[in-house]
């Protein structure tokens, strides 16, 4: 019988095999930031143990960091990225510090720098690992116990998930996305169906995504409660990957390719579950309630609790979320326009938001985050900067920002937002804040507006 | 971490499906650099309701959490465990979990028992009725007990040995250093490194 992808890159990196145990995994390449990191580093510091493969390891600094230039103000949030730094100095892990061209969110960087390649196994304190998997290897969020784990052995015991083939087929009408299309994904399959699951996307609108696209998508893998996405690599990878600075070169690329062409699921593999989603039927998608499940497409209203299968937690979302059932989802007014994240804070995101305000005014706070500083860079090289700081929007520095508000960026209670990120779990974005997301064209289109907008409603 | 084969203490009913991690503890607790002190940001934003389950004294010194479906989803925070030990958690009961949550308290030695959900509700109907109602959580037997009534779980051996033993993966890991080295020996020259 033949093999899935996600069976084929496990198996590559089965270090040992017995009876009654799971599987111990090599770690190709494990990435770490300030938030999940300095109980881990305690804890190698207190069995005496080194890093095992510290060139295997990077480091960055995003979720505390202030996106607006000079200093952390938050004496917590500084200690916090400060230890960061003096525990990578110690024990020889490469980070890219604030201010730093390189540093950025996380999940952004290791793909633009060309760490991120096929076949690999990556991991992070950080559970939307999963965007690395676009590029054809398994990737997912562990644990701060697990981080030390792969710190001091660069493998993970773990017991192979289930594969799930999530297909879709036909090709996404204009305007509508791959976050519209992962949205929609989640809302049919709902948080908890993917638990268990290394999902793969495949099929022809899922071929026909960019990079950055298949980024977005296998990003939100998590919210569906699969712990890792991903997608085989193929020409678009290929291109995606030549030249950047970690990927190889000359005669280690043409071996590397060779390789990686392999990594497709077999035709006579078969998962564990398949799931069909015919994307000519899709539209813009939004979400309504608190978690990222309970979302519907834009032309629709708000649901009846009823309607729903879980109607007391519909209720329960409504509640917080201020809505009331019926109300058109058009007519749901927006305070703030967020537009970043690892979900949708690269350049493709960024080209997308300023097509839609060029030209145009936006009536609420709207803050533009590059994902990194490579992005911010790219995007002022093309002139984006000056599309959203003439529409009267924020141009901010590289971070996670107010996806999930440990930086001075956050909604106060009862502010309203439209937000490109990937969670709207109560608080999510700042107590008390109510988070619609979105994609970067109708959060553009929103901005313009004041309420829930696709760019076609302009 | 502290071994667990059977733990016998009063549960909470918190009747709330998919309670997120971000639930369990907001991002604002999670700057602290040290272990110790989360207690304090275990549901921080419910419990400023005085109605909110934790704030019922006739639940207070319970080390049971009965939770809906889909306790512990989203971020991967291990936080989140840390919280619920710190605050006196020894078990969490639903009838599923987030994957990473799972993980994570596996490796804390806070337990997770996944029941059918049919189960976890009539639980929770139990202590909500005698919030002094023991609870049995058998690890060695597989079993829930509680009045009358004795559910079985199920958690792979593997888990189930670690967590009696109280065993650190880690040490258990690097007991095998040298299979990992004749991997390493073998993998790819032009797989990247960060240097
Ligand atoms: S951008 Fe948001 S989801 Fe992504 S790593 Fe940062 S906090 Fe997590």
């Amino acid at each position: 019988m033949g093999r899935t992808l996600a069976e084929k890159v496990w198996e590559q990196h089965v270090v040992r095999r017995a009876e009654g145990e799971p599987d111990l995994l090599y770690i190709d390449l494990h990435l770490i930031h300030e938030v999940t990191s300095p109980q881990a580093f305690d804890g190698l510091r207190m069995a005496g143990r080194p890093i095992r493969r510290p060139e295997l390891t990077i480091a960055t600094e995003d979720h505390n960091v202030p996106t607006v230039r000079g200093p952390i103000s938050d004496p917590v949030s500084r200690v916090q990225v400060e230890t960061l730094r003096k525990n990578c100095a110690e024990f020889g892990v490469r980070l890219y510090p604030m201010g730093d061209a390189g540093q950025g969110v996380v999940h952004i960087i290791g793909p633009q720098f060309g760490l991120t390649q096929p076949g690999m196994t990556i991991v992070c304190g950080d559970s939307h690992t999963s965007t690395h998997g676009a590029f054809g290897g398994i990737a997912f969020g562990i644990g701060t116990s697990e981080v030390e784990h792969v710190l001091a052995t660069q493998t993970l015991p773990a017991y192979r998930p289930k594969t799930m083939a999530i297909e879709v087929s036909g090709t996404l009408p204009a305007g509508v996305t791959a976050k519209d299309l992962i949205l929609a994904i989640i809302a049919k399959i709902g948080t908890g169906g993917g638990q268990g699951y290394i999902v793969e996307y495949r099929g022809e609108a899922i071929r026909a995504l960019s990079m950055e696209g298949r980024m977005t998508v296998c990003n939100m893998s998590i919210e569906a409660g699969a712990r890792a996405g991903m997608i085989a690599p193929d020409e678009t990878t290929l291109e995606y990957l030549k030249g950047r600075p970690h990927a190889p070169a000359g005669a280690d690329w043409d071996a590397a390719v060779e390789y990686w062409k392999t990594l497709t699921s077999d035709e006579d593999a078969v998962f564990d579950t398949v799931v069909e989603i015919d994307a000519t039927t899709l539209t813009p998608f939004v979400t309504w309630g608190t978690n990222p499940g309970q979302g519907a497409p834009l032309g629709a209203s708000v649901p009846d609790p009823q309607d729903t299968d879980d109607p007391a937690a519909a209720a329960r979302a409504l509640e917080y979320m201020g809505l009331a059932a019926g109300t058109p989802l058009r007519d749901v007014r927006v305070d703030t326009v967020f537009v970043g994240s690892c979900t949708n804070g690269r350049l493709e995101d960024l080209r997308a938001v300023a097509d839609v305000l060029r030209g145009r005014q936006v009536v609420t706070r709207t803050l533009i985050v590059p994902g990194s500083m490579l992005v911010k860079l790219q995007a002022e090289q093309e002139g984006l900067h000056e599309v959203f700081k003439a529409a009267g929007a924020e141009w901010r520095e590289a971070g996670c920002s107010m996806c999930l508000g440990m930086n001075p960026d956050t909604l106060a209670p009862g502010e309203r937002s439209a937000s490109t990120s990937n969670r709207n779990f109560e608080g999510r974005q700042g107590k008390g804040g109510r988070t619609h997301l979105v994609s970067p064209q109708v959060a553009a289109a929103t901005a313009v507006t004041g309420k829930l907008t696709a760019p076609a409603d302009l | 971490m502290d071994a667990f084969t059977t733990h016998t203490g009063r549960a909470v009913p918190l009747r709330r499906g998919n309670v997120d991690t971000d639930q369990i503890i907001p991002a604002v607790w999670l700057k602290q650099v040290s272990r110790t002190g989360f207690e304090k940001g275990l549901f921080s934003a419910w419990r400023e309701d005085p109605a909110f389950v934790l704030n019922n004294p006739a639940y207070e010194g319970a080390s049971i959490l009965v939770a809906g479906p889909d306790f512990g989803t989203g971020s991967s925070r291990e936080h989140a465990v840390w919280a619920l030990q710190q605050y006196g958690f020894r078990v969490v009961i639903a009838a599923r979990f987030g994957d990473i949550f799972r993980n994570n308290s596996t490796k804390m030695g806070l337990l997770p028992v996944v029941l059918p959900a049919a189960v976890v509700e009539a639980l929770q109907s139990a202590v909500e009725a005698d919030p002094s109602l023991e609870v049995t959580v058998d690890l060695e037997g597989r079993q829930v007990r509680w009045g009358g009534e004795a559910v079985g779980f199920e958690i792979d051996d593997y888990t189930r040995w670690r967590l009696m033993e109280g065993l650190d993966d880690i040490g258990l890991t690097l007991r095998n250093a040298d299979d990992v080295t004749v991997y390493e020996n073998g993998r790819q020259p032009w797989l990247p490194t960060t240097v």
